[in-house]
């Protein structure tokens, strides 16, 4: 029974840390911010999850294990929101690589607007500058 | 304290203040009615110093769609993960993402927080923007070859939402998923 449960204990340590280095991977070879909360959240919220439950396992002590499941659920409540403000920081500060999209459906949006909405990098250019001007010259 | 505002303190502030004390308990990893106490005095002291602002709606429970709600979310998270390891690690040229906006159907506060929350773990995708006015969320998917596969994420997500909605919402939320047209890929 405890070779069973250190085994478990094991594999889940393991499985987790194996997860967090993909996370380091992905953050390092992903292309743009986007990307990259990508690999932020999914294999690194699951990878501290499986590291919680092994050490849970491996150590046996009831309070323990409930502090261990706090974090967890703190960790899953946090991260969603943290990856969500930073992508939104970035893609609205076109922190982009729109090279590599495939389509931008939040672009061709009306209420999207040309012009700068204050809260761009100081040297970004508007992201259709004839156009821009010319409605600023008719006055929209 | 009149009887509508006692309701509303048992629906919303009561589940708040139990909640903070289970943390607390748990922080100190110990029961004693020592830690019972100091952490009452806490959470009423981080209610009324820190009031959050009222969130309408409410949820209702309901344990079968939950069930579902939450195999499927362990499911989906494992195979997020495992999607996203093999997109960090495959030889080649970086992966061409997305954009996407999605027409939602529910129209809760409550509601919209659990299923963006939910959608930054599940295969695919990461929330840029919720338009609360229109109900339309934009996601960032990591890696799509082709538009059917966009075509597939907005079909998952709007799955998500339908579970959430089942396993959390009022009748008039669950309503609401077969009353509104369903409709995707870019705002209208």
């Amino acid at each position: 029974m405890s070779t069973l449960a250190d085994v478990v204990a094991l594999t889940c340590l393991v499985a987790g840390a194996l997860l967090c280095l993909t996370a380091g991977v992905g953050l390092l070879r992903f292309p743009d911010v986007l990307a990259r909360m990508h690999a932020g959240t999914k294999p690194q919220v699951l990878g501290v999850l499986l590291v919680m439950v092994g050490a849970a396992i491996r150590l046996e002590s009831t309070s323990t294990t409930w502090m261990l499941s706090l974090v967890a659920a703190f960790q899953l409540m946090t991260a969603p929101v943290s990856a969500h403000l930073v992508s939104r920081v970035a893609y609205r500060r076109r922190h982009v690589r729109r090279d590599l999209l495939l389509v931008d459906e939040l672009r061709d949006g009306s209420h999207e607007d040309r012009f700068y909405r204050g809260d761009e990098p100081a040297d970004a250019p508007p992201e259709e500058p004839d156009v821009a001007a010319a409605e600023w010259r008719e006055g929209r | 304290m009149s009887t509508e505002a006692r309701r509303d303190w048992i629906r919303h502030d009561l589940p708040l203040l139990v909640w903070l004390v289970v943390v607390w308990i748990l922080l100190w990893g110990d029961w004693s009615w020592a830690n019972l106490i100091g952490g009452v005095l806490v959470a009423l002291a981080v209610t009324w110093l820190l009031p959050l602002p009222p969130a309408p709606g409410g949820l209702r429970f309901r344990a079968g769609p939950f069930v579902v709600l939450l195999g499927r979310f362990v499911r989906d998270l494992v195979v997020s993960s495992v999607e996203v390891a093999w997109v960090a690690f495959r030889p080649g040229p970086p992966p061409r993402g997305a954009v996407i906006s999605v027409q939602l159907r529910t129209d809760s506060d409550l509601l919209l927080t659990i299923v963006a929350e939910m959608l930054c773990l599940v295969p695919g995708s990461i929330v840029i923007d919720l338009d609360r006015e229109h109900l339309q969320i934009a996601l960032h998917v990591l890696s799509v070859r082709d538009m059917d596969e966009v075509r597939e994420q907005e079909a998952r997500v709007l799955a998500q939402e339908e579970r959430v909605v089942r396993a959390f919402g009022s009748s008039d939320d669950v309503a609401a998923l077969d009353r509104v047209p369903v409709q995707t890929g870019g705002r209208r």
